[in-house]
């Protein structure tokens, strides 16, 4: 049943731009230079958004090549380890917000040691599969906005995070039992 | 705020580096950082042309607009001080329900074109208004039925079962967006703010 959810998904994408050109064509309308008009605006709204891009990610390519990142991790492991995370998957909560990349580097050296229908692969996978990287969303959608004082933004994605964190710990202990 | 902890960031990772002696990496990292920003956004530009392509004919067929209105409800729960009828309606359902599909890659363009249309009811240019906020934490927590990222790494890695990890990923992420929702209200309520915010 999952599997057809998949393909579902996967199907999704040409029927819904099958369906929304149909409609167009119905409608009458010139639907290859709406087309065009729309992309333009993606391109540019593209341009406006590559320096915030670059700006974080650069700070956050430092945080990690200095060591600091990974001195943090060390310095808050022992209070994760005393609230029931593995320590294998704590690199993993804290780069989540940070860097999506990094974070499903953390997810594959898992899978290439463990396996991912491991305990830890399948934590692995549902940690990141049901949060995402806010510090990218904060700079994508602000800086197309042209959003410059933030006021709790940060906090309530920051939050959302932990809690998707904590909630794919629980969730995993219910489905897939304690630590073998 | 975003001065001092993107400074932060990059003033400690300095320190650190001259600390443990690891100004070399700290230095090839700053290109590195940079090397792969144009790399994200190389992706972002296709997606963004050919998705607000895409979006602007739906716009124009008046298929958002009822969207919209087939959805109105969810909206006016989630974001009240979005006029109804307004174009910013129809783009954050669109990408709402990207994301609920598991459609990264459409999710971020109509996401983006919401955050702009949002940016025009904004009465303070520059400064994050409430409604703003709360689609930047629906997407952060997003609920998402078919994470297809992570089930594609899955398969790819050989797992027997890619697909089994979709219904501890809903509720996980379910429980995260229901309570980045209520974080969201409290901090608006403490802010104390009229629709256009004060805080």
């Amino acid at each position: 049943m999952f599997e057809a959810l998949l393909r579902l998904s996967e199907g999704l994408i040409p029927a819904l731009i099958a369906a929304v050109l149909a409609v167009g064509l119905i409608r009458r309308l010139p639907i290859y230079e709406t087309f065009i008009d729309g992309a333009r605006e993606g391109l540019v709204t593209t341009v406006d958004i590559v320096p915030h891009l670059i700006g974080m990610l650069v700070a956050v390519h430092m945080l990690q090549a200095s060591g600091l990142l990974l001195a943090l991790i060390q310095a808050g492991a022992p209070f994760f380890s005393a609230v029931g995370v593995p320590p294998e998957v704590v690199p993993l909560a804290f780069l989540r917000p940070l860097s999506g990349a990094a974070s499903s580097a953390v997810m594959l050296k898992l899978f290439a040691d463990h396996g991912p229908d491991s305990w830890l692969g399948r934590l692995a996978s549902i940690m990141q599969g049901s949060t995402d990287t806010t510090l990218y969303i904060l700079a994508v959608y602000f800086g197309a906005a042209g959003i410059r004082r933030f006021r709790y933004a940060l906090w309530v994605g920051l939050i959302a995070d932990l809690t998707g964190l904590a909630a794919a710990l629980w969730v995993h202990r219910l489905f897939f039992g304690p630590a073998p | 705020m975003v001065h001092r902890i993107w400074g932060g960031m990059i003033v400690a990772s300095v320190l650190f580096a001259l600390l443990t002696g690891r100004v070399g990496p700290v230095s090839a990292a700053v290109f590195d950082g940079a090397k792969q920003a144009v790399q994200v956004a190389l992706l972002l530009l296709a997606f963004m042309t050919f998705w607000l392509g895409i979006l602007k004919i739906a716009e124009a067929a008046g298929l958002l607009w009822g969207l919209a209105r087939l959805l109105s409800p969810l909206l006016r729960l989630l974001f009240p001080d979005v006029p109804k009828g307004h174009p910013a309606e129809g783009f954050i359902l669109s990408n709402l329900s990207a994301n609920f599909f598991g459609l990264g890659n459409a999710a971020t363009p109509m996401g983006i074109k919401a955050m702009k249309e949002l940016a025009k009811l904004n009465p303070r240019p520059g400064t994050a208004s409430r409604p703003m906020i709360t689609l930047l934490a629906l997407n952060t927590a997003s609920i998402t039925l078919v994470p297809s990222t992570v089930i594609g790494y899955r398969a790819a890695y050989g797992s027997a079962r890619p697909a089994e990890i979709i219904v501890p990923a809903l509720i996980a992420s379910t429980v995260g967006t229901v309570v980045a929702l209520l974080v969201d209200r409290l901090f608006q309520r403490r802010a104390g703010d009229g629709p256009d915010g004060e805080g």
